[in-house]
């Protein structure tokens, strides 16, 4: 095999580009995954049956299903209904959408450990229902479960590289739009596959540290 | 929906019978190198868990997606190895799911009560007579339930080969949208065709667990009918994800 280090040097200044617009999505889509997989998990738990029954159909739907399809989805059918989006949006709603359904058990998972007192503690300091939610609940719900949510965040980032089936010219776009232009495929590719592990493993590793101090 | 013709259909259902496939051959790879690296894991020498340990961290640190092209566009240019796309694809996904899986052997394996591999010495079980006979039963019904949502996940990742020209199923759906120039129907349509697929595997992976743990004298467990398995991705480490159990 010959790695010609100087295909690396002329790929570097796109290759930073596509960092960037990696690390955007992963950004972005975590927010909303985030956002919204905390609504799904509270809708779940919701007294009426026509909340509870829907939100769980489609988080199952939606989990159990390819993001790359859904991509695909959001990406062809959105523009039918009139709604266009940027590449890199529709892949941001994508993937935060496909992730806010593994946040939601998460979510579910933190709040079902809050023990049973802490809730019979707030009915009896009267707190009101949405005080004892924001001061009470989501406070030791969310503290616990930081570190799955963060293994969901690497999750994501290694999922990334799908949105350039979209056309968003993320890591792995830049590298194939690279390598089309100048026939040098070995250095891209293992550039992008050097990169990821370079950000997924010190952050996997990061989240154990936090793990041990948050979760006890 | 009606402007999908027979011809179409067919092209989709030829695409469920690849990604069908390649769930089965990656599945079966994964399984192997599951157990292959999850017991490397816990071996004495050090030398074998750290090398075992470094695949682990290496296969769990990339994107499927990022190998598949390496291994499609690399190895060729490199190495002078040209696989089939399919056996590539498998070979992709075997090695990354066995990595996943990897953990759940481990850790189910480690969930093994100490005094029972004791118990084996003291009957001076030789060490691979203490994995088969005493240890792999007893951790094997708590792989199962692990081994199910890695499994979904692996049919999910399947679709990935489209993107390299493999006929799967959202092969067959671009296909069907560049026909009709409509992509709504095809897509909901295939959707649907992974969920079938995802719930047919659930249900399979469900009986195996119940016969799994009836083999130990344990009940199945309850489960909510709505739900199709408990949402633990790929990426979750096996303390987070143990974590994630006890809070549940």
């Amino acid at each position: 095999m010959k790695f010609d280090w100087s295909a690396i040097g002329d790929f570097l200044p796109t290759f930073w580009k596509g960092v960037l617009v990696t690390l955007q999505a992963l950004a972005l889509g975590s927010l909303i995954a985030f956002a919204l997989g905390l609504v799904w998990a509270l809708a779940q738990r919701s007294s009426l049956k026509a909340v509870r029954w829907p939100v769980t159909v489609v988080t199952e739907f939606v989990r159990n299903t390819p993001l790359l399809v859904q991509l695909f989805f959001l990406f062809y059918v959105m523009p039918e209904w009139g709604l266009t989006l940027s590449a890199l949006a529709t892949g941001v709603i994508g993937l935060g959408l496909h992730y806010s359904t593994y946040t939601a058990e998460v979510y579910r998972a933190g709040i079902d450990g809050v023990p049973a007192g802490q809730w019979e503690a707030a009915v009896a300091l009267s707190l009101s229902r949405r005080r004892t939610w924001t001061a009470v609940i989501l406070p030791q719900a969310i503290r616990r479960v930081v570190p799955a949510l963060g293994n969901y965040v690497i999750a994501m980032l290694k999922d990334s590289p799908m949105l350039f089936a979209i056309g968003v010219l993320e890591m792995l776009g830049e590298a194939r739009q690279f390598s089309s232009q100048t026939f040098q495929t070995i250095e891209p590719y293992t550039l992008v596959g050097v990169a990821f592990l370079a950000i997924a493993y010190p952050a996997s590793l990061l989240l154990r540290a936090l793990e041990r101090r948050l979760v006890r | 929906m009606s402007d999908i013709t027979w011809g179409l259909w067919e092209l989709l259902l030829k695409g469920v019978w690849i990604t069908v496939q390649l769930t089965v051959y990656s599945a079966a790879l994964a399984a192997v190198v599951a157990f292959g690296i999850g017991l490397a894991r816990t071996h004495r020498r050090w030398i074998v868990r750290f090398l075992s340990g470094a695949y682990f961290e290496v296969f769990r640190g990339t994107s499927a997606l990022i190998l598949m092209f390496w291994m499609f566009f690399v190895l060729p240019m490199g190495f002078g190895w040209q696989l089939a796309p399919m056996w590539a694809a498998v070979l992709t996904l075997g090695l990354t799911y066995g990595a996943y899986g990897s953990e759940v052997v481990r850790g189910a394996i480690a969930a093994v009560p100490a005094g029972q591999r004791e118990a084996g010495i003291a009957l001076s079980f030789s060490p691979a007579q203490q994995l088969r006979k005493v240890v792999l039963p007893q951790a094997w019904p708590g792989m199962v339930p692990p081994f199910n949502n890695l499994l979904i996940e692996l049919l999910k990742g399947t679709a990935l080969v489209s993107i390299l020209g493999v006929g799967d199923i959202a092969f067959g759906a671009s296909l069907v949208r560049n026909a009709t120039a409509q992509s709504a129907p095809v897509y909901t349509i295939i959707l649907v065709m992974y969920f079938v697929l995802a719930f047919a595997l659930t249900r399979g992976m469900r009986a195996v667990e119940r016969h799994a743990k009836a083999g130990v004298g344990q009940a199945p467990a309850e489960r909510s009918r709505l739900r199709l398995r408990s949402a633990t991705g790929p990426a979750v480490t096996g303390t987070a994800a143990r974590a994630e159990g006890e809070a549940r």
